[in-house]
């Protein structure tokens, strides 16, 4: 099982580095219109066909996953240290933070999350800066969640009373036996965040709350086929998305193999 | 403890909530470098002269200090009044009330949809554990949990209605065709495809939490206890499985208001549906503030009463905490 | 004729190891009795000694991953796994240890009617109740609100009404009162009287004693003797089998001697 969860990490890993091998190779002139090639149909050099102003669609794809992927890491790390801080501090510094903490996860998960990132993204004034901090802002309240609740039944846990008794400092508590259990938590937790954040920013940026609209990113590109799709120019929307959906989905694999590598009793079926 | 009393706690905790989540839109808004004045006039706003813009800004009181114009609109907001939308110029909440309308049967559908496919997927995989369907239903799960709801929303557009033009492209109603002459099969056939795709995104949850409440059932002492009785088979689930995973299900089901909006969101924008989803979209690439503001508010309601529903379900109706109650009285 | 004929009966488990091989774990090894019509056998052994086992083994509710040898007869016939599934709550009636086994939703008269097998559900009920000395009231509580003593009962009554003529009760006893405890056990008696025959499974030596025709030892999932519960007396003289002597002068009641040798 465990030769079968490598696997999968190294299958995920590959089509998450593809694009962003593509979009460094692919040089950009693929995102100019050119004229002379509009609206192709796949071939041979045009692979995902063009566009009605003559783009390269794979070059637009690869690029515009680039950017996703870029995107959604940014995004996830900041929410999970924000994750991990929150979370942390609702655990252990007393009952007035950990309520207040608490009311806050609450009053976060209280509005739908695209509401949430529609509100933040067009208070910061749009564009990439808003997608960004938009998403890397809402993402934390579910991970610090979990955190909570672990670090919480950790504390009043056998082992750590025992060692406690035995008359160690928390620092070595934390450090030894804490640690240990949370990390694979915490960082797995960080990775499921990855394809959210992800789909999030493609959403965003479908909805127009993203950037110009020469920027490839994936969510631009899906909108805008939505215009051509009664002309039958279905390739606009299924390759693009088709990718997206792989890089999602690797994301996942990668986060639930990584799982399932690590803690394998823990392993659900 | 009373049922009275259960009920004022719960909409003192809505009011809380509200007044938070009211608090931190307002600092948000006023933060926002959006010039309000420049979206609501949009193009014209190279023909309107400088005393004009003085004199809206005056009107909409966007020169007062921040903490009074935060308490004026809160105190209209209590009173009931959410301000008038931007781009619709009606009051928001004739705005949000009418767009709810032409929502809440799509949401409606997806989400009894979505409820009973996902239930059924999930006993059937439980049941058929190993073998090729529970493969299937797991594996078709976690790609739809990987899809863009909106490239599905898409996808299915193509396929029903370029390809087999079986459903109409989009919007609430056949087009050219004046309001009072649409008629309720109208309204229903423009529905079918949006509500069946925003149905889809809220499967996979459901699904795989109910198989793997059905899978823990399965193995547990009861049910061991009622095979040795002599049940079995789909008399034996629908005796005790059923009963005590149909629980979990239901409040898993009320509990996921909050993706059944987001996706409706979505989905509407896709199919060009006229429902609040899409309103939410028009106010915040618009700038249309009072609008926006107003529909984070209701969709605030909204994901806490189905919270709320979730929680009293399991209250009202598992025994023993029913009956825990009665014992205290 | 005996009732039930267990021949040579192994069962083992397939685990999977750390390192992920296939793994067969033996539990119990050949193990051969037969079960009079109308008596009280007691199968007595240590936990892990595979007891519970052998009363799933019989009615055919295995895990999956079980793997039997042997042959097990009903009434004269194979007990083969259709077979099982006919006889489950009709003619092999099953009485768990402990309310964990009831559904947790639905209310007890309910499940004791589920499980009668001739006559008019609620009429067998009450009378069932009647006999175990349950108010009726009881019938409309739930299994989280039975008293020990009263979970017992319902447990008993629902073997009851099925008419099975094989009881097995899995380890009646235990966490119960001394007069809950004594209360059950006279139930068995009175059940056996009228008919039933009763595989009585426990780590309780004197219980076994007390209302047992036979006692079978079990140990490590092997049949180490079987003797009438007569000779379950004074030093244990009448015992064959080193172990089965030991185990009864270990006991508080005798000598609570240590039996030299090792135990696994």
């Amino acid at each position: 099982m465990k030769r079968n969860s490598l696997l999968r990490i190294f299958i995920a890993i590959t089509l998450l580095v593809m694009p962003l091998l593509l979009a460094a190779m692919l040089s950009s002139k693929g995102l100019l219109s050119q004229l002379e090639a509009r609206n192709v149909s796949p071939s041979w050099s045009h692979p995902f066909g063009t566009d009605w102003l003559g783009r390269d669609m794979l070059t637009r794809t690869m690029k515009g996953l680039a950017l996703s992927i870029g995107v959604g890491t940014i995004a996830s790390i900041t929410s999970a240290i924000i994750a991990g801080c929150l979370g942390l501090m609702a655990a252990t510094l007393g009952k007035t933070a950990d309520r207040i903490i608490t009311w806050l996860i609450d009053c976060f998960l209280s509005v739908p999350h695209l509401v949430l990132l529609l509100l933040i993204a067009f208070s910061i004034g749009g564009g990439i800066k808003g997608v960004i901090i938009a998403i890397a802002f809402t993402h934390w309240p579910s991970l610090a969640r979990l955190l909570r609740a672990e670090i919480l039944a950790m504390k009043s846990a056998q082992f750590v009373l025992v060692s406690k008794q035995l008359g160690k400092s928390s620092w070595w508590i934390a450090t030894r036996h804490l640690l240990p259990h949370l990390l694979p938590q915490f960082i797995v937790g960080a990775l499921l965040m990855f394809p959210h954040a992800i789909l999030h920013e493609a959403a965003l940026t479908f909805l127009g709350m993203g950037l110009s609209p020469h920027q490839p990113a994936i969510g631009i590109i899906l909108s805008e086929s939505m215009k051509f799709i009664s002309a039958g120019m279905c390739w606009l929307a299924l390759f693009p998305g088709l990718c997206l959906f792989f890089v999602v989905r690797s994301f996942d694999m990668l986060a639930r193999s990584l799982y399932a590598f690590i803690d394998p009793n823990r392993l659900r079926h | 403890m009373r049922f009275t009393t259960l009920l004022f706690r719960q909409l003192l905790k809505l009011i809380l909530l509200l007044a938070c989540v009211s608090s931190v839109t307002f600092v948000l808004m006023s933060k926002s470098p959006i010039d309000p004045i420049q979206a609501y006039i949009g193009a014209d706003i190279l023909r309107v002269g400088e005393e004009q813009r003085v004199a809206i800004a005056e009107h909409w009181g966007l020169n007062d200090p921040p903490l009074q114009r935060f308490t004026a609109w809160f105190s209209s907001i209590v009173q009931g009044d959410l301000g008038t939308s931007m781009i619709y110029r009606q009051p928001v909440i004739d705005i949000i009330q009418e767009k709810f309308q032409s929502s809440i049967s799509l949401l409606l559908i997806a989400w009894l949809l979505s409820g009973i496919i996902g239930f059924a997927a999930g006993i059937a995989a439980a049941m058929k554990r190993g073998t090729w369907l529970d493969r299937i239903i797991q594996w078709y799960c976690y790609a739809l949990s990987s899809t863009p709801t909106f490239w599905a929303a898409l996808l299915l557009l193509l396929i029903f209605t370029v390809w087999l033009p079986i459903f109409p492209v989009g919007l609430g109603a056949p087009v050219g065709v004046t309001t009072d002459q649409v008629t309720w099969l109208d309204r229903a056939y423009h529905m079918v495809l949006p509500a069946v795709t925003l149905s889809l995104t809220g499967i996979s949850g459901i699904a795989l939490h109910t198989r793997e409440k059905m899978i823990e059932v399965l193995a547990s002492d009861y049910i061991l206890f009622a095979r040795a009785k002599g049940e079995e088979g789909m008399r034996l689930v629908s005796r005790h499985g059923l009963r005590n995973i149909l629980l979990p299900a239901i409040t898993l089901q009320f509990a996921s208001f909050s993706e059944l909006f987001g996706g409706a969101v979505l989905i509407e924008q896709v199919f060009s549906y006229p429902g609040l989803g899409q309103a939410t979209v028009e106010a915040s690439t618009k700038g249309d503030v009072p609008l926006l503001m107003g529909i984070v508010l209701f969709s605030a309601v909204f994901v806490f009463v189905g919270n709320s529903i979730a929680e009293w379900t399991y209250r009202i109706v598992d025994p023993r905490i029913k009956e825990g109650y009665k014992l205290e009285a | 004729m005996h009732l039930l004929d267990i021949q040579q009966l192994s069962i083992s488990f397939e685990t999977y190891d750390y390192r992920l091989r296939k793994r067969t774990m033996p539990v119990i090894q050949k193990l051969s009795l037969s079960v009079h019509a109308g008596e009280i056998l007691a199968i007595v052994g240590a936990s892990g000694s595979g007891k519970s086992l052998l009363a799933h083994a019989i009615l055919g509710l295995l895990p999956d991953n079980a793997v039997l040898s042997g042959r097990l007869s009903f009434e004269g016939q194979a007990l083969t796994p259709e077979r099982q599934q006919q006889l489950r709550g009709k003619q092999l009636a099953l009485i768990p240890q402990s309310v964990q086994y009831l559904d947790p939703l639905m209310r007890v008269g309910k499940q004791v009617e589920q499980a009668v097998r001739i006559g008019d559900a609620r009429l067998e009920r009450q009378k069932a109740f009647e006999r175990f000395r349950l108010p009726q009231e009881a019938a409309a509580k739930y299994p989280f609100q039975l008293s020990g003593g009263m979970a017992r009962r319902v447990l008993v009554s629902i073997a009851a009404v099925s008419g099975a003529k094989l009881l097995i009760a899995d380890e009646p006893t235990p966490g119960l009162d001394d007069q809950v405890a004594q209360e059950t056990l006279r139930t068995f008696q009175q059940m056996a009287k009228i008919g039933s025959t009763i595989l009585f499974i426990t780590h309780d030596l004197i219980a076994a004693a007390q209302i047992a025709d036979r006692i079978a030892v079990l140990h490590s999932g092997e049949l180490m003797e079987i003797a009438p519960a007569s000779s379950f007396t004074g030093n244990g003289d009448a015992l064959m089998h080193p172990y089965t002597r030991a185990l009864w002068q270990a006991l508080p009641q005798n000598q609570f001697m240590d039996a030299k040798g090792w135990q696994q």
